[in-house]
C-alpha cells in the first residue's frame, strides 16, 4: 500500500514536470469577492489589474486603458538618455517588435521616466531612430507622478535621479492580457528572457479566454 | 617514468613555442585580451556584443575606414565622450556618447579591442600612444 501511494505521488510529479505549460500564471495581488449568481451568493477571485490612465504618444495621440482594450501588451519604463540598460532593453524589444508588429491586438508601451527630457518630439526622433513605425509601439510620456505611480501596478520601481544625476529602475518588460491582468515578468536585459517573453504572448494568445475577448 | 618525461618534454615544448612569439605578439593578446573584459563592461551595453550599435541611435562599432582614420583621436573620444554629427558606414548619427572614466591603460586595452574585433584589424593601441594622444585632446 505504501509503495502504491509511493508510486503514485512519483508519477504525479513526473507528470508535472512534462505537462507543457499552455496556460500563463495570473500574477500580482487577488483577494476573494462574494458575487451573486443565480441568487446563490458564490465566491470569486479577483485579480489585480492595470487601472485606468492616460498619457501620450510620440505622435501627440492621448493614450489611456481603452486603448488598449482588446490587446495583449508589454510594458516597460525607460528614458532616452539611458546610459546603462536602456540601449540593451530596446535592443531586445526591438525582437519583440519584429515578430508581433503586423498584429493588431499586440501592442508595446515604453514609459518614459524622464518627461523633463523626453518631450514628445524627443520620443518621435527616438523611434524614428529606432525604426519603430505605426502604431505597435508606443512610447508614452505623462506627467511625472502618474508614471511612478503607475509603474507601482506593473510591481516595478523607479526612483528621481540620485545624487550622480541617474535614474533607478527596473528593467523589466512586463505582460498583460486583454483583462489587463499581470501574465508574466521577464528581465529585459537578458535575449534568453526575452525570447521566452515570444513564446509566452504565443501561448497567451492561443488561450481561449484571450481569443474570446475583442 | 615515462610519464614525467613525456610531460617534461611537453613543458619544455610550450616554453619554446611561447618564447617564439614576439614581445609584440605578447603585448597585443595581453591589451586585446583586457580590452575585452573592459568593452563588456563599459561598451557592450549601448554598442552591443558584436559591434553592432543599434539602429540609427548608436553608430557600430565596424567602420574600418572611420576608426582607421580617426585612430588618433579614438582615446580622447573615450576621455572625454563625443557629441555631435558622425557618418558611419555612410549613415548618420547625431547623439551624444557620455565620457567614461577610464584609466589610460584601460583606454588601451579597449581600443586595442575594438581596432581588432568586428571585422577591424589595426596594430596594438598601447600606453604611450594613448598617453601622447591625450596631451593632444581638443
Amino acid at each position: 500500500m505504501r509503495k502504491l501511494i509511493l508510486g503514485i505521488i512519483v508519477l504525479s510529479v513526473l507528470n508535472a514536470c512534462n505537462n507543457k505549460q499552455s496556460k500563463l500564471p495570473i500574477l500580482g495581488n487577488r483577494e476573494p469577492v462574494t458575487k451573486t449568481v443565480d441568487g446563490k451568493s458564490v465566491v470569486d477571485t479577483a485579480y489585480a489589474t492595470i487601472p485606468d490612465f492616460k498619457f501620450v504618444n510620440q505622435y501627440a495621440d492621448t493614450i489611456t486603458a481603452k486603448s488598449l482594450d482588446g490587446k495583449i501588451y508589454v510594458a516597460d519604463f525607460f528614458f532616452t538618455t539611458c546610459p546603462s540598460i536602456c540601449p540593451v532593453m530596446h535592443r531586445n524589444m526591438l525582437n519583440v517588435y519584429k515578430e508581433f508588429k503586423d498584429d493588431g491586438d499586440f501592442r508595446i508601451i515604453s514609459h518614459t521616466i524622464d518627461p523633463k527630457y523626453d518631450t514628445i518630439p524627443v520620443l518621435k526622433r527616438y523611434a524614428d531612430k529606432m525604426g519603430i513605425t505605426g502604431n505597435c509601439w508606443w512610447l508614452l510620456h505623462g506627467n511625472k507622478g502618474d508614471t511612478y505611480n503607475i509603474a507601482k501596478s506593473y510591481l516595478q520601481t523607479v526612483q528621481e535621479k540620485n545624487p550622480a544625476g541617474q535614474f533607478i529602475h527596473d528593467g523589466f518588460f512586463i505582460l498583460i492580457d486583454k483583462q489587463k491582468r499581470i501574465r508574466g515578468t521577464y528581465e529585459g536585459t537578458d535575449p534568453k528572457e526575452v525570447d521566452k517573453l515570444i513564446a509566452d504572448i504565443k501561448i497567451l494568445k492561443a488561450e481561449p479566454e484571450q481569443v474570446a475577448t475583442k | 617514468m615515462k610519464l614525467k618525461l613525456i610531460s617534461g618534454i611537453f613543458l619544455l615544448l610550450t616554453v619554446l613555442i611561447v618564447s617564439c612569439q614576439s614581445d609584440e605578439q605578447v603585448e597585443f593578446y595581453r591589451y586585446y585580451s583586457g580590452g575585452s573584459a573592459i568593452y563588456q563592461t563599459h561598451c557592450q551595453n549601448c554598442h552591443g556584443s558584436k559591434g553592432e550599435g543599434l539602429q540609427a541611435l548608436i553608430p557600430p562599432l565596424t567602420d574600418v575606414a572611420y576608426l582607421k582614420n580617426n585612430k588618433a583621436l579614438l582615446a580622447c573620444f573615450l576621455k572625454n565622450g563625443l557629441k555631435g554629427k558622425i557618418i558611419i558606414n555612410g549613415r548618420e548619427f547625431e547623439g551624444e556618447m557620455p565620457a567614461d572614466d577610464l584609466a589610460p591603460i584601460e583606454i588601451a586595452k579597449v581600443l586595442t579591442y575594438v581596432t581588432n574585433s568586428f571585422g577591424n584589424k589595426m596594430a596594438t593601441i598601447n600606453l604611450q600612444m594613448v598617453e601622447s594622444d591625450l596631451k593632444k585632446c581638443r
